[in-house]
C-alpha cells in the first residue's frame, strides 16, 4: 500500500513539468479565449458579459455569417480534395513502394523530402513558381500548352485548388510512408495463402491488404480532418490574410486571425468575435478527435 | 562605529549618484520601419544633442506584426514611451482602449497642422488629437519619362488621352500598366487614384459620409465601371500579378505606368537610380477640369498613456512636430512631411506632390469607413477583385460595399 502511494508520487513528480506546460500553453489560453468570447469588446478592452451573443453573430448575422460559412466551405474543400488525392495517392505510392519496385529506396526518400520543408518556405517558393510569368506557366508554354496558363493564385475559381495542390505536394510523403509501414506489417502468411489460392494482385490488395491497414487509414483520415480545420500558414504565405482574391481562399484559420487581430491593410480587431471563431475551431477539432478515438478503439477490437 | 561610517559613505555615494541618474533619462521609441532605423538614429541624435541627458532607444518591428506586438505590450502595461501609431481606424483602436495620451496640452504646435492630415490623428469618438502626424500620402499615376520621350507622348489630361497613351505604349511593345490584382489593396489604391474625378471627389465624399447618398449612387457606380476600361492595358493574367511584380515591372522599365501612391518614389529611386520617372494626377473626363487626388495621413507619433516620463516624452513629440523632423522626412525618407513649413526645395518631386494637394479629397474608404468590421477597405478590395476578374459588374461591387457598411454605419441605417 505504502509502496503504491510512493510510486504514485513519483509518477506525479515526473509528469508534473509536462502537465504544467500543457496547462499554461494549451489549456489556459483555451479557457481564456472561451472566456473572452462571452464578452463584448471595445477595441482592446473587455467590456460586458453578453453570453453567447458573439456565437450568434458568427452563425446568424451578416456580415459574419457569409464570411464564416464561406471559410468553412473552403475547409471542407481542403478535406475532400486532400482525402481524394493526397491520401489515395499516398496509399498507391505506399503500395508500390512495398512491392519493392525498381529503386524504391530512392523514391521513398525523394517523396518524403518535401515533408521536411518548412511550410512558409514552400508557400513562398511556390507562390513564385505560380506567378503569371513563373515556372509553371513557363513550363506550360515550353511544352506547347500556352492555352493552359492561368493566374494560378489570382483566379478565384482555381486559387484554392492551387494552394491545396502545393500542400499535397509537400505532404504526400507522410501518408505514403505510413501506408508503406502498414502494408509491410501485413503478415506474410496471409499474403502467401492468398497467392497460393491463385488470387490476383488486385484482389489481394482489395480483399487482404486494405482491410488489414484500416487503422492506419483511420489515423490518416483523422489527421487530415484536423489538418484541414487548421489550415492557415499555406493561405497566409500564398494568398495573404484576406483570403484573396475576393475571399475565395479564406479558411476559418485566416478568418479567425483577421477578425481577432485585424489586418494592417483593411481592418480593426474584433476580439470577441475572433475568440468565438477560435472556440468553434477548437470544438470542431475536438469532435473530430473524439470520433477518431472511438472509431479507432472499435477497429482494434476487430483485428 | 565602523558600520556607521560605512553607512555614511554609502549615503553620500547614493546622494551623489542620484542627480546623475536623474540627468540621464532614457526614452523608448518604437517604429514599424526596420528599413529606416539607421536614418531615425541620425534624426534622434540631433534630438539628443539638443536635449542633453535624454537618450532615445529605438526598437523596430516588422510592419505586418507591429500592431499585434504593440497591443500586447500596451495591454500588458509596458510598451514604449513614444511610438509610431497608425492613422484613422488604427488610431481609434489604441486611443479608445486608453493606451494613448491626448496631446493638445503637450504639443501646442499641432494647431498649425493641415486639418485634413490632422484628421488621421484625431479620434472620431471624442474628437481629441492622439498623435503628431508624420506624413501624408497622395495617390496618382507614375510614368516612365524615357518611354514617353521615345514614343513622343504627352502627359495625359483627360481619361481618353490616358487610354490613347496606353494604347500607343502597348503598340510599341511595352507594358502600358504595371498594376495587377493579386493583392486587393493595390486595387483600392487604383480606385483611389483614378475614381475621385469621376464620382465627384469631395461632393460625393461629404454626401456619403453624411448618409445623404449611398455607394450605389450612379456617380460612384460609373466611376468604378471606368476601371474595367483599363484591363486591356494591364499585364497578362493580371489577377495573378502581385505588388512586388508590379514594382519590379516599373523599376525594370518594362511597364510605362504605375498607378500608386507617393510612398513608392523612395523605393523606385533606390532600386533603379537610372529610372527617369515623373507623376501626374488622375485624368479627368473633360479638359480643364481640376484634377483631384486622394490623400490620407500615413501615421503619427503617439505617447503611451502609461508612460512614467511624460514630460520627457513630450519633448520628443514636440521635436517630431518641429521643422527638423519635417525636413528630415523630405530629405532622408522622401516622404511628404506633415509638418507645416517644412523645406521642400530639396525635392522637386515632393514640391510637385504638394502642388497636387491643392485639389485633394480624402482617400474615401480609409478615411471615412475603416472604423468597424467589415471595413470599407475590406469590402471594396474583395469586390474589386471580383469585378476585374469579370465575376461581378460595377453595380454589384457598389451593392456589396453598401450592404457591408450598412450593417454598422448609422447614417446608412436610417435609409
Amino acid at each position: 500500500m505504502n509502496k503504491r502511494t510512493a510510486e504514485r508520487r513519483w509518477i506525479l513528480f515526473f509528469i508534473s513539468p509536462a502537465l504544467a506546460v500543457v496547462f499554461v500553453i494549451i489549456l489556459l489560453p483555451l479557457f481564456m479565449s472561451l472566456f473572452n468570447s462571452l464578452f463584448s469588446w471595445k477595441q482592446l478592452i473587455r467590456q460586458d458579459f453578453i453570453g453567447l451573443e458573439n456565437f450568434r453573430k458568427v452563425f446568424f448575422t451578416e456580415p459574419y455569417k457569409t464570411r464564416f460559412f464561406n471559410a468553412l466551405k473552403n475547409n471542407g474543400l481542403w478535406f475532400i480534395i486532400t482525402m481524394l488525392i493526397q491520401n489515395v495517392g499516398g496509399l498507391l505510392i505506399g503500395y508500390f513502394l512495398s512491392r519493392r519496385v525498381w529503386a524504391h529506396e530512392f523514391y521513398k526518400r525523394v517523396i518524403f523530402i518535401p515533408v521536411l520543408f518548412s511550410i512558409v518556405a514552400v508557400g513562398f517558393l511556390w507562390s513564385l513558381y505560380l506567378r503569371p510569368n513563373g515556372l509553371v506557366n513557363g513550363f506550360l508554354k515550353i511544352v506547347g500548352l500556352p492555352q493552359l496558363t492561368r493566374a494560378w493564385l489570382g483566379d478565384e475559381s482555381i486559387a484554392t485548388f492551387s494552394i491545396i495542390f502545393v500542400n499535397i505536394w509537400r505532404w504526400i510523403g507522410f501518408p505514403s510512408l505510413v501506408f508503406l509501414a502498414a502494408i509491410d506489417n501485413v503478415p506474410m502468411d496471409c499474403l502467401e495463402a492468398a497467392w497460393l489460392d491463385g488470387a490476383t494482385d488486385r484482389r489481394v490488395f482489395f480483399k487482404v491488404i486494405l482491410p488489414l491497414i484500416v487503422p492506419s487509414i483511420l489515423i490518416i483520415t483523422v489527421l487530415t480532418i484536423i489538418g484541414s480545420l487548421n489550415v492557415f500558414e499555406q493561405i497566409y504565405t500564398m494568398a495573404g490574410l484576406d483570403g484573396a482574391p475576393n475571399f475565395s481562399t479564406d479558411t476559418i484559420g485566416t478568418l479567425f486571425y483577421r477578425t481577432a487581430f485585424g489586418s494592417v491593410d483593411s481592418g480593426n480587431p474584433e476580439i470577441g468575435i475572433g475568440s468565438a471563431i477560435g472556440v468553434i475551431i477548437y470544438l470542431l477539432t475536438f469532435l473530430a478527435s473524439v470520433a477518431s478515438i472511438v472509431g479507432l478503439g472499435k477497429k482494434e477490437v476487430e483485428l | 562605529m565602523k558600520k556607521a561610517k560605512w553607512l555614511f559613505a554609502l549615503a553620500i555615494a547614493v546622494l551623489m549618484a542620484l542627480p546623475l541618474a536623474a540627468q540621464k533619462t532614457e526614452l523608448t521609441f518604437w517604429t514599424w520601419r526596420p528599413e529606416d532605423t539607421e536614418k531615425y538614429e541620425k534624426l534622434l541624435a540631433t534630438f539628443e544633442k539638443q536635449n542633453p541627458g535624454i537618450t532615445v532607444k529605438i526598437s523596430a518591428f516588422k510592419n505586418t506584426e507591429y500592431n499585434t506586438i504593440l497591443s500586447a505590450a500596451l495591454s500588458g502595461g509596458s510598451g514604449p514611451d513614444v511610438f509610431q501609431s497608425r492613422a484613422y481606424g488604427g488610431l481609434e483602436t489604441f486611443a479608445q482602449s486608453g493606451y494613448m495620451e491626448s496631446l493638445e496640452k503637450w504639443v501646442p504646435e499641432l494647431k498649425n497642422f493641415n486639418k485634413d492630415v490632422l484628421r488621421g490623428a484625431t479620434s472620431v469618438k471624442d474628437g481629441k488629437v492622439y498623435g503628431v502626424p508624420f506624413a501624408s500620402q497622395t495617390l496618382f499615376v507614375f510614368y516612365n519619362k524615357q518611354i514617353y520621350k521615345e514614343l513622343g507622348l504627352k502627359v495625359p489630361e483627360t481619361w481618353d488621352e490616358f487610354l490613347a497613351n496606353c494604347a500607343a505604349v502597348k503598340k510599341a511593345g511595352y507594358q502600358p500598366l504595371a498594376n495587377g490584382g493579386k493583392e486587393g489593396w493595390t486595387l483600392e489604391v487604383m480606385m483611389g487614384s483614378l475614381c475621385p474625378n469621376f464620382y465627384g471627389a469631395n461632393d460625393f465624399y461629404d454626401a456619403v459620409v453624411a448618409g445623404k447618398t449611398t455607394f450605389q449612387d450612379p456617380r460612384f457606380v460609373s466611376a468604378i465601371a471606368k476601371l474595367k476600361e483599363l484591363t486591356p492595358y494591364m499585364p497578362d493574367l493580371y489577377m495573378g500579378v502581385s505588388y512586388t511584380d508590379m514594382q519590379s515591372a516599373f523599376i525594370n522599365e518594362t511597364a510605362a505606368h504605375f498607378i500608386g501612391g507617393s510612398f513608392e518614389a523612395g523605393y523606385f529611386a533606390s532600386q533603379n537610380p537610372k529610372l527617369d520617372f515623373d507623376v501626374f494626377p488622375g485624368p479627368t473626363a473633360k479638359k480643364g477640369d481640376p484634377h483631384y487626388v486622394s490623400i490620407y495621413a500615413d501615421g503619427n507619433f503617439s505617447m503611451n498613456a502609461a508612460s512614467k516620463q511624460k514630460e520627457t516624452a513630450a519633448k520628443l513629440l514636440k521635436f517630431f512636430a518641429g521643422k527638423e523632423t519635417g525636413d528630415f522626412f523630405i530629405r532622408e525618407l522622401q516622404q511628404v512631411s506633415a509638418v507645416p513649413g517644412a523645406d521642400t526645395s530639396a525635392s522637386p518631386y515632393i514640391t510637385k506632390v504638394l502642388s497636387f494637394q491643392k485639389y485633394s479629397t480624402p482617400y474615401i474608404f480609409l478615411v471615412g469607413f475603416r472604423y468597424n468590421q467589415p471595413t470599407g477597405s475590406t469590402l471594396i478590395q474583395a469586390a474589386l477583385q471580383g469585378f476585374l476578374a469579370g465575376k461581378i459588374d460595377a453595380a454589384e461591387v457598389c451593392k456589396q460595399v453598401q450592404e457591408g457598411i450598412a450593417t454598422y454605419y448609422e447614417p446608412f441605417k436610417k435609409k
